[in-house]
């Protein structure tokens, strides 16, 4: 399909386009929040392991004493391998822990809170949570800070790991998408391919409307295809009927004038009436038969421009052809000598009929008395070749590719009747069969011999 | 012999009959599919001229529909080349079919193939003398000899036949044999006269030429 496109496929793209949307969508929707449960998860933790250490605060002789509880950092080891920093610091002055830590920024944290921040130490990322108790020491309020930091890199590893996974899954969602989009593409469209099957299977003349269930969206198509295909079948019947009506108007009053004049042929005796007499019956026949070659050229031309093929024996069509001219041959005592071996091609049998009986018409029309006709049908290789030779007067100097132009008629056509068709209606035919029509003056004597090729099926 | 001409032309049909009747044919007119079938229950024929075009239905729907009925040959009269037939002749059952206008030598040639080709149930034979000449099977028999005569041998021992005892110039003799055919001559109906003349020899007939007039057969009785 050129042009628009293939529906199928513009179908199928667009489903895949909505099902890669979703699947990033939710890849980074499942990689988001698997970053903030980790991250929550790590600030628990931490806001515990810190709480935990305060509460181990307490005064002893005017000093803050503390004891660092295990617990609070085996549970840190517990969601990642991070590396574990803590500082507990009175006011400026540093208890315990590793004095360069940072506390974290912002908003002095009230009593009790903990406070959370992001930060850099030892050129890596730390998250940090602080919590501020007070701590009466020789009387005194005195607010110590403890602050619990843990690297991020463990962290992060979880949730790319996550993320990756979710990855995994969004591909996979995609390709099984993609799989379905394009068997719903397919089976939506079948009904549409359907029809154009039926139609395509169907014979050139078979125009009878297409009966099938077909889906409502398909509905109008159908309707307007059979309406289409009703009008098509009614205009060739129409044009057929035609050409039969134009025939038998033209040529009923025409068998009249030429039987009356056969009859006044024969009752009048003087000379110059007769030969009046016989101009007239050669002019009917002269105009009965271009009428009908006219009429037979406008049909071959619509039977060609969609051939119904079927497979032809042209031995047995020769011989039946030959069969129905024989009367015609006798009477000028002409024998047509056929001799075919069987050959068998792919045609529409009444062209080639009319195309062969158009040639031999030629042959016969043009041949002396009591000659002979010769009808050879012949395979070479990939051809079959069916020869008209005959021992007229041959075809002339002139070009031979002219006579088979329309109306147009050899040299030495004096005083025969002939409208100058027939070689073109057999053309017609044999190029329509990817075939050609080949003329020839006869090899050795004067005569005609015409080939009529056709390839085998 | 005898014909029914179905066609519903009148002059073409009365064209056809005195056509026929000149050369010493009977028909019958059947002017529609209706007044066929009456003939043909009344009548035999030898041969029926059916024209595919009728008031009341297609001559070839008739042909499929009374086939089993109706042995005599049918030759089609169609207006239409075969190209532009929808349905073939032939195929509905007739024995041949001729195209409007028609030569009605051309017809007569037609009707005698296919009364041949049929076995000839009819008698056709003409006496002459002690000879007997059948056209339609285009032999002349005499005393257990029978001679085998061509298509123009046949035309021609059929007029003198039928005009036995009658002088025929070269001119009718030309009428009858060459409707049309311009370049025939009257050269040729000596030579074609000439020809049938040695033929027959022998035969118990002879072909007798006026001087200045024309030709006359002549029988030896039996």
């Amino acid at each position: 399909m050129t042009g628009t496109g293939s529906i199928g496929r513009r179908l199928t793209l667009l489903l895949a386009l909505v099902a890669a949307l979703l699947s990033v969508l939710s890849w980074s929707m499942v990689t988001g929040l698997s970053r903030q449960a980790v991250a929550r998860t790590q600030d628990n933790v931490l806001a515990a392991s810190a709480t935990t250490i305060a509460e181990t605060l307490r005064s002893e002789q005017g000093e803050v004493r503390l004891e660092l509880p295990y617990s609070a950092f085996s549970m840190l080891g517990a969601i990642s391998q991070d590396r574990v920093f803590y500082r507990v610091s009175a006011g400026d002055r540093v208890l315990t822990g590793y004095d360069d830590l940072p506390s974290p920024t912002g908003a002095a944290p009230g009593i009790g809170q903990v406070v959370f921040d992001t930060g850099d130490y030892s050129n890596e990322t730390i998250r940090m949570a602080s919590v501020t108790r007070l701590v009466l020491a020789g009387g005194q309020p005195v607010p110590v800070t403890v602050t619990v930091a843990q690297t991020r890199s463990g962290v992060s590893t979880i949730s790319a790991d996550l993320s990756r996974q979710a990855a995994i899954l969004s591909v996979a969602f995609f390709l099984v998408a993609v799989g379905f989009s394009a068997i719903a593409a397919r089976t939506s469209l079948r009904p549409l391919n359907e029809i154009a099957a039926s139609v395509s299977r169907r014979g050139p003349s078979d125009l009878r409307p297409l009966r099938r269930d077909a889906p409502t969206e398909l509905a109008p198509l159908m309707l307007s295809l059979n309406r289409l295909m009703g009008r098509l079948g009614q205009s060739i019947r129409r044009s057929e009927d035609f050409i039969a009506e134009a025939a038998h108007r033209i040529r009923t009053p025409l068998a009249t004038v030429r039987a009356q004049a056969e009859i006044a042929l024969r009752s009048v005796g003087d000379e110059t009436e007769k030969r009046r007499l016989r101009q007239i019956i050669r002019a009917v026949d002269e105009s009965s038969r271009s009428a009908g070659q006219l009429l037979d050229h406008a049909t071959v031309i619509y039977r060609t421009d969609d051939l119904a093929l079927s497979p032809v024996d042209l031995a047995e069509l020769v011989g039946q052809t030959a069969a129905a001219l024989e009367p015609t041959a006798a009477m000028k005592e002409i024998r047509l000598d056929v001799a075919a071996t069987p050959a068998r091609v792919m045609g529409d049998p009444v062209l080639l009929d009319n195309a062969l009986r158009n040639v031999l018409d030629n042959a016969i029309k043009y041949s002396p008395e009591e000659t002979e006709v010769s009808i050879r049908v012949t395979t070479k290789e990939d051809q079959v070749h069916i020869t008209v030779t005959d021992e007229g007067p041959g075809l002339g100097d002139g070009p031979l590719g002219a006579l088979t132009e329309r109306f147009r008629r050899g040299d030495d056509t004096q005083g025969i009747v002939g409208s100058g068709l027939g070689l073109t209606i057999a053309e017609d035919v044999l190029l329509a069969h990817d075939g050609r029509l080949d003329l020839k003056n006869r090899d050795g004597g004067t005569g005609t011999c015409v080939t009529l090729v056709l390839p085998c099926s | 012999m005898r014909y029914l001409l179905v066609e519903d032309n009148l002059e073409l049909s009365e064209a056809v009959v005195n056509r026929l009747a000149l050369d010493g044919h009977a028909v019958d007119h059947a002017a529609s599919l209706a007044e066929a079938e009456e003939w043909l229950s009344i009548a035999s024929y030898d041969l029926i001229l059916l024209d595919v075009m009728l008031p009341d239905g297609d001559g070839r729907d008739f042909l499929a529909r009374s086939r089993a009925r109706i042995e005599t040959p049918v030759i089609v009269l169609t207006a239409r080349s075969q190209v532009s037939d929808r349905v073939g002749a032939l195929d509905q059952g007739a024995d041949d079919y001729i195209t409007k206008p028609f030569d009605f030598s051309e017809l007569e040639a037609r009707c005698r193939a296919v009364l041949r080709r049929r076995g000839g149930s009819a008698r056709n034979e003409i006496d002459l003398g002690e000879a007997v000449f059948d056209p339609l099977a285009g032999t002349l028999s005499h005393h257990g000899t029978t001679l085998e005569l061509r298509n123009r041998e046949i035309r021609l021992l059929e007029v003198f036949a039928r005009h036995q005892g009658q002088i025929l110039s070269k001119s009718q003799l030309l009428d009858q044999l060459f409707s049309y055919d311009a370049q025939v001559t009257e050269n040729a109906i000596e030579v074609y006269v000439g020809r049938l003349r040695r033929r027959i020899d022998g035969m118990g007939l002879r072909i007798e030429t006026v001087r200045g007039v024309g030709y006359r057969i002549e029988t030896r009785a039996p």
